[in-house]
């Protein structure tokens, strides 16, 4: 084996100008931990702010420029990347067999447009910043905001193009790159989730791109598209934005389901139970979602038939939901389950994504829409499912691959504490906004009727330990890197191509192509293969 | 779940559907949790032997229809159940009160059908139905009572309907809920419920100047409406119906558009055809009408429109007062 990715050639130019799908992972891992940090600082201002029902320390102006960059940062630089960029980056060619994407420089291109863009969102949200919310509803947003909209809109409208990179060389590389052998229903379920996220990355990015120029058009040449005083119509915005936005949960949840699947599957050492139902549910989770986009216009003034449509494909999209969360609880029966610190992670996604999901039907259901939706109901749900869930996988997915990317284990009982902290914080946080949004608090209220306050405390006080969770494992991560045991090729006894190369993978991934005989998670073959029985432990240290 | 008050019987229907979700949520909630112990307790590893992982079976793709196949039907009943609840929201009763409620950056202007305003205030009589006929001046906001458990956008530019018949009296907080710009968490206000009496002596005791439709028909007159249309008193100077359509029985009737299909026109027509009157035009007639956008504001187009309802005597137009 030659040397390692990581220190094979070590100058900055090396790093900046690479092609190495890894590399390229990590430079995105950089990159989206700043924004994560940033988006965080904004939650945490909004959780103060809402100490008091009168504000504590903010303005209403400044209240309402923070929480739109908060949704902004979250949704397009951390949570949309995040999977797909960094884990998948990174894991794609290895669990394929490949040497690398099928096009690398593509890959570092998407990287630079997704830097540019970055930048160019920071330049609106700090050069005076924006008050529209990440929803950029017309005609607040072109014509009435005085914030800085266009640079946003254009950032926003750079960063799909560094999407649809990334969804082109997902696509073309599970096509094309299969190892020998390697069959669609060999492929781990992490890659039939990217596979269909990569599908919505290409088909539902563009149309956010050309909803996001039409309101630039508008708010700089008049243009009436929107805004009805130039003959334009506002929910014709809402309309395409969702077209696009919806899809866009999906993005955020379909690699979490991934990343849990490969996790419940190790740690239960047993295949994952009615693999084809869960690699054909990601796919319906991706088709599906691209007719349900209505359902966030319920009370907008769509129509009456729209509105029953849209509420039953919603009811729809539940069932591949469903039958993936019990395929996990299926693998688990009667498999050797350890409870290490991604299992744990693994665990509170199928929890919270349960209720994030649950409380999804209160919204599909019309009547009870009508009550809770633009209230803190509605931000409580989705942040069960898009930080209760795909957080928690992602951070799941990260100590799960540590090992791998960087060579080095973290240290696992600090691991265990912070994925515990982090359950508890979150619900502490998000469970009282249910209550908050059924007694009727509206959401993006920059102050409150006092009879709010108790429940506005406690979550501020979930936000608080939370946030000492998320910093938890940025600390160890960092300490793992210098002092962490050295990793073995397949710390956690798992089956996937990617642990039969060393860790941290050599620069071509593998020393010769493998061929892959099996199925995914075929412990059999693996303990064959390996000549270790049974063991229902760790095989490391 | 009741300690935000149920000002209606509407709420309480919504708070039965609410419990329904909430009990079918705790039940899967409890299965995926239970499961989850059970599993992490039986076949913790080292802890288990072959055997007892052998006894737990093999389970076949049965198991698989089965719970798909229970998941569908029971959202399906929930659909039916919120839906039917829904499309209530569609049928307003002929009789309601018709109250006009426009949104403004960051305030609620209330005008009620005996020409009272009110800013940031709905007075409404109990056990009456009332309708609202919302619009907005500049960007979207959202009318949202929660002890109606009602709400809806309004828009600029067109008219949305939202209907309710408050049983408890009382004063209930009323939000904007569609986010418009800097003061929005200012933009609240109050619902005053009143019983019969009280609300009659509550609607002589505001000044009012004649009534809504009073002030429409001045605006008639003095926006030059009636020098083409005709009306039950005025008649056009060159009375000549082919000209521009005759206002009386207007509302309420069939009226087929240029592009060749027919509506109603109800109260939203009445008011977008007079801010765009040559999208709207009945096809019989030329595009001669101007545009009255930026003419006449929303509180002038509630009162012309309330005008223009009592000339089709046969419906009901508005029964306040």
């Amino acid at each position: 084996m030659s040397a390692s990715y990581l220190w094979q050639d070590g100058t900055l130019r090396s790093w900046l100008l690479t092609r190495d799908h890894k590399r390229i992972a990590l430079l995105y891992l950089g990159s989206i931990t700043a924004f994560f940090a940033l988006g965080g600082i904004g939650a945490a201002l909004i959780r103060l702010q809402l100490l008091e029902p009168a504000g504590t320390i903010l303005s209403d102006a400044t209240y309402n420029r923070v929480f739109t960059m908060h949704g902004v940062v979250m949704v397009w630089l951390f949570l949309v990347p995040s999977i797909p960029v960094t884990l998948g980056n990174f894991l794609v060619p290895l669990m394929l067999g490949a040497r690398d994407l099928a096009f690398p420089r593509l890959n570092l291109v998407s990287w630079y447009l997704f830097v540019a863009s970055g930048l160019l969102v920071l330049y609106g949200l700090f050069r005076g910043g924006l008050e529209t919310g990440w929803t950029f509803y017309t005609p607040l947003s072109s014509d009435y905001s005085e914030g800085r909209v266009l640079p946003v809109v254009l950032g926003i409208f750079l960063n799909g193009f560094s999407s649809i990179a990334t969804g082109v060389n997902f696509i073309v590389s599970i096509h094309q790159l299969r190892a020998p052998g390697m069959t669609w229903y060999r492929l781990p379920l992490m890659l039939w989730a990217l596979y269909a996220t990569s599908i919505i990355f290409v088909l539902a990015t563009p149309v956010l791109g050309i909803t996001l120029l039409l309101l630039a058009f508008e708010r700089l040449f008049r243009v009436g598209v929107f805004d009805p005083t130039l003959g334009g119509d506002p929910l014709l915005f809402q309309q395409m934005f969702w077209f696009y936005s919806h899809p866009a949960v999906y993005i955020m949840i379909l690699p979490g389901m991934g990343v849990v699947s490969e996790i419940v599957s190790t740690f239960c050492r047993k295949p994952v139970f009615g693999y084809r139902f869960v690699a054909w549910s990601s796919v319906s989770i991706a088709a599906i979602g691209f007719i349900v986009w209505g359902h966030h216009m319920f009370v907008a003034g769509e129509s009456l038939y729209s509105a029953i449509v849209f509420s039953m494909f919603s009811f729809f999209v539940s069932v591949p939901s469903a039958i993936k969360v019990f395929n996990w609880l299926g693998t688990m029966h009667g498999g050797s389950i350890r409870l290490d610190a991604p299992m744990l992670y693994a665990l509170g996604f199928i929890g919270l994504f349960t209720v994030g999901g649950l409380t999804g039907l209160f919204l599909a259901s019309l009547a009870a829409d009508v009550h809770l939706t633009q209230t803190y109901f509605v931000v409580a749900h989705f942040h069960y499912i898009m930080v209760g869930g795909m957080v928690s996988a992602y951070f799941g997915g990260l100590h799960y691959w540590w090992p791998k990317i960087t060579g080095r284990m973290y240290p696992e009982i600090w691991g265990r504490l912070a994925a515990a902290l982090i359950f508890f914080g979150f619900n502490l946080t998000f469970f009282p906004q249910f209550i908050l949004g059924f007694e009727g608090m509206p959401r993006r209220y920059a102050t409150y009727p006092a009879q709010f306050q108790v429940l506005n405390v406690l979550s501020s006080a979930g936000a608080g330990i939370l946030a000492v969770a998320y910093v938890m494992p940025l600390v160890y991560f960092t300490w793992s890197l210098f002092r962490g045991a050295r990793a073995p090729d397949n710390p956690w006894g798992a089956t996937g191509l990617e642990w039969r190369t060393s860790s941290p993978p050599p620069v071509e991934n593998f020393a010769e192509t493998p061929v892959v005989t099996t199925d995914a998670y075929d412990y059999g073959d693996m303990d064959a293969r390996t000549g270790v029985a049974d063991a229902g432990g760790r095989h490391h240290v | 779940m009741s300690w935000l008050p149920e000002a209606s019987a509407h709420a309480a229907r919504i708070d039965l559907l609410l419990a329904g979700l909430t009990i079918i949520s705790l039940a899967v909630l409890g299965l995926v949790f239970g499961l989850m112990v059970l599993n992490v307790m039986r076949f913790r590893a080292g802890r288990t032997t072959a055997v007892a992982r052998a006894a737990a079976g093999h389970k076949n793709w049965w198991f698989e229809i089965a719970w798909t196949a229970a998941t569908l039907v029971i959202f399906f009943g929930l659909f039916l159940w919120a839906t039917q609840l829904y499309v209530v929201g569609f049928r307003p009763p002929a009789d309601a009160i018709q109250i006009y409620v426009t949104g403004k950056q960051w305030m609620w202007k209330i005008q009620y059908p005996g020409g009272q305003r009110e800013i940031n205030a709905l007075h409404v009589p109990a056990g009456r139905p009332v309708r609202l006929l919302m619009t907005s001046e500049d960007v979207i906001h959202d009318f949202s009572v929660p002890a109606l458990r009602i709400k809806h956008d309004v828009l600029p530019g067109r008219y949305q309907s939202l209907w309710f018949t408050a049983t408890r009296t009382g004063s209930f907080r009323l939000y904007c809920t569609q986010f418009c710009g800097v003061g929005h968490s200012r933009m609240t206000g109050t619902l005053t419920v009143l019983d019969a009496a009280d609300y009659a002596d509550w609607l002589n005791n505001v000044p009012a100047s004649g009534s809504l439709a009073m002030e429409g028909e001045a605006l008639f007159i003095r926006s030059g409406c009636s020098g083409c249309h005709a009306s039950s008193r005025y008649a056009p100077d060159a009375a000549d119906a082919s000209r521009a359509p005759s206002m009386v029985g207007l509302y309420g009737s069939r009226v087929v558009l240029a592009d060749g299909h027919a509506i109603v026109a109800d109260a939203a027509f009445l008011h977008d055809a007079i801010l765009d009157s040559p999208r709207r035009q009945g096809a019989s007639f030329a595009t001669e009408m101007p545009s009255f956008r930026g003419v006449l504001g929303e509180e002038d187009l509630a009162a012309l429109v309330a005008y223009l309802q009592t000339l089709s005597p046969a419906l009901p137009p508005d029964t306040g007062n």
